[in-house]
């Protein structure tokens, strides 16, 4: 509880709105639907068994999900994330240096809503705009080392309490939530799908071989070490804006560019539905 | 070819080794981008040695997957050194030791 | 010249034939580990065939997630003196996957991840004190439809 308190006071401190912003009515009431339609239709899951999405379903997946998690194929890359994570820029500085709460705080303070830039910040953008103002080149996002050092940080993270705040009164934060919102449930491309057709109401349902996700649960494990990520030459890791480009191409839309409007704004009311649930930490998923 | 990471950890008197070898472990029946076979590359012998004794002699086929994990047993305790090393078919070889923790 | 034209029929009808035929293969490559290696599984097989229904345990997946990660696991502590665990995956191109031999102090332990081509019956191999045992699960291998 005194660790829940502590991180919605930060969050609210560095979430540049008013000082312990209040939850929108509007967005609570959203969440709580959300949250008590997946509670209700698995009455012998909790809520942060979620974290653990199809294995959660099927003892027989998550058999296979621990053998794999007791030495998983990711440990090298992400120990590298957390090395580049201290290395001093050139100009001395590390990245720490751009944030005033501990490294373990990071990730929880996104996805947040800047009042004063009018938009939805991410974490996987901080950490492009942390380079930038300390002078080091962009990096690429998404994947390499851009999701190195994100799933770092979400390991630190591990344990920490999803608290995305839409502030009660403030227009423009709503108008972004609800763009999100709005994406989740758009159908889009050729096979005519939204998120939620998949992952609300197909949750649990095999889609050929694979069994989808919920939605809820999904943000308190990204960056992810996906093994369809580490055929041939890449190396399994992707941010959740790299899922979500994978996820429009697979129902044969076009997919948006990472860090614009559509997918932080998606990003900013995903991760608001999976409020209350801890950070699992980096995980493997097939 | 090569990396290894090994974690021997002991409790009640049994060595947990847990290791992972970084190999492509080609089958050779694969084909690459042009249709052309890539050729077998894989690891075909491995052995655990635990304080200079070998306790694990395998024989490892081309379906083993990629960058393959192993788990062994070993009666033993900590401080108890382990050494995995490994041979490859293209006369490709390895190994690392680690003590138990 | 005669070398090439015993690999030829021997395998004639395997793509490594092909391979070797046209040269892209040396023989050195294709001998070296596989002859050795398919003598062993030949024997590993014939050996399941006549082997006692397992008491040890063998962990493996229904349906497999990912069919180049399969984890399995065979637990065989119970049964005094085992000298070798072999894993046997029956459709793929050769059945014998691994051969583990013990001695010492290791136990009858092993936990692996093998690449299955298809859906298959996979067979853990003991042979310890009692006798050579055998235990068999079918894992299914499927296409993703999220992964591809």
């Amino acid at each position: 509880m005194k660790k829940l308190i502590i991180t919605m006071a930060t969050a609210a401190l560095f979430s540049s709105t008013s000082a312990l912003a209040q939850q929108s009515a509007a967005v609570q009431a959203d969440i709580d639907a959300f949250q008590g339609y997946f509670l209700k239709t698995y009455p012998n899951l909790s809520l942060q068994d979620f974290s653990k999405g199809p294995y959660a379903m099927s003892d027989d997946k998550m058999m296979q999900f621990e053998a794999i998690m007791e030495m998983p194929p990711f440990e090298d890359l992400l120990e590298k994330g957390g090395e580049l994570w201290n290395k001093p820029f050139a100009n001395g500085h590390t990245f720490s240096s751009c944030w005033k709460v501990s490294d373990e705080e990071i990730r929880t303070l996104y996805p947040r809503w800047n009042a004063a830039k009018g938009k939805v910040e991410t974490l996987e953008q901080g950490l492009i705009d942390c380079l930038v103002s300390n002078g080091e080149k962009k990096w690429g996002t998404g994947k390499g080392k851009h999701a190195w050092v994100a799933s770092h940080l979400t390991t630190l993270a591990e344990g920490q309490v999803i608290n995305v705040v839409v502030p009660e009164g403030d227009a423009a934060a709503l108008a972004a939530y609800n763009d999100g919102k709005r994406f989740y449930w758009a159908k889009r491309g050729q096979l005519n799908l939204s998120c939620a057709n998949c992952h609300v109401g197909g949750s649990g349902k095999r889609i050929r071989g694979n069994t989808l996700s919920p939605g809820l649960g999904q943000a308190t494990h990204f960056p992810v070490w996906r093994g369809k990520w580490a055929k041939s030459k890449g190396d399994g890791f992707g941010t959740m804006q790299r899922r979500y480009g994978g996820c429009n191409k697979q129902v044969r839309a076009k997919p948006f560019k990472r860090h614009k409007s559509q997918y932080d704004n998606l990003e900013f009311y995903h991760t608001a539905m999976s409020n209350g649930m801890e950070i699992s930490g980096t995980e493997y998923r097939e | 070819m090569g990396k290894i990471k090994l974690k021997p950890k002991a409790k009640k008197g049994v060595i947990k080794v847990k290791a992972i070898v970084k190999h492509p472990m080609e089958t050779g029946l694969r084909k690459d981008k042009k249709g052309n076979l890539i050729p077998a590359n894989h690891i075909d012998h491995l052995t655990i040695t635990h304080n200079g004794t070998k306790v694990v002699d395998a024989d490892i086929g081309a379906a083993v997957s990629k960058d393959p994990y192993f788990q062994f047993q070993v009666a033993g305790a900590k401080g108890d050194e382990i050494t995995l090393a490994y041979k490859d078919n293209n006369g490709g070889s390895g190994s690392a030791t680690a003590k138990s923790k | 010249m005669k070398r090439r034209l015993f690999l030829k029929s021997a395998m004639a009808t395997s793509a490594v034939a092909t391979a070797v035929g046209a040269g892209l293969l040396t023989p050195s490559m294709v001998f070296a580990s596989s002859a050795k290696f398919k003598a062993l599984s030949d024997a590993a097989n014939s050996s399941a065939a006549g082997a006692a229904e397992g008491t040890f345990k063998f962990k493996a997946p229904k349906i497999a997630e990912n069919g180049a990660v399969v984890p399995l696991s065979v637990d065989a502590k119970k049964l005094d003196g085992v000298t070798n665990i072999s894993i046997l995956v029956k459709s793929n191109a050769t059945p014998l996957t691994a051969s583990f031999n013990f001695t010492g102090g290791a136990v009858g332990f092993v936990s692996t991840r093998i690449k299955m081509g298809k859906t298959s019956p996979v067979t853990a191999l003991v042979t310890s004190s009692s006798g050579v045992s055998a235990k068999t699960s079918d894992i299914k291998v499927t296409v993703g439809g999220c992964g591809g």
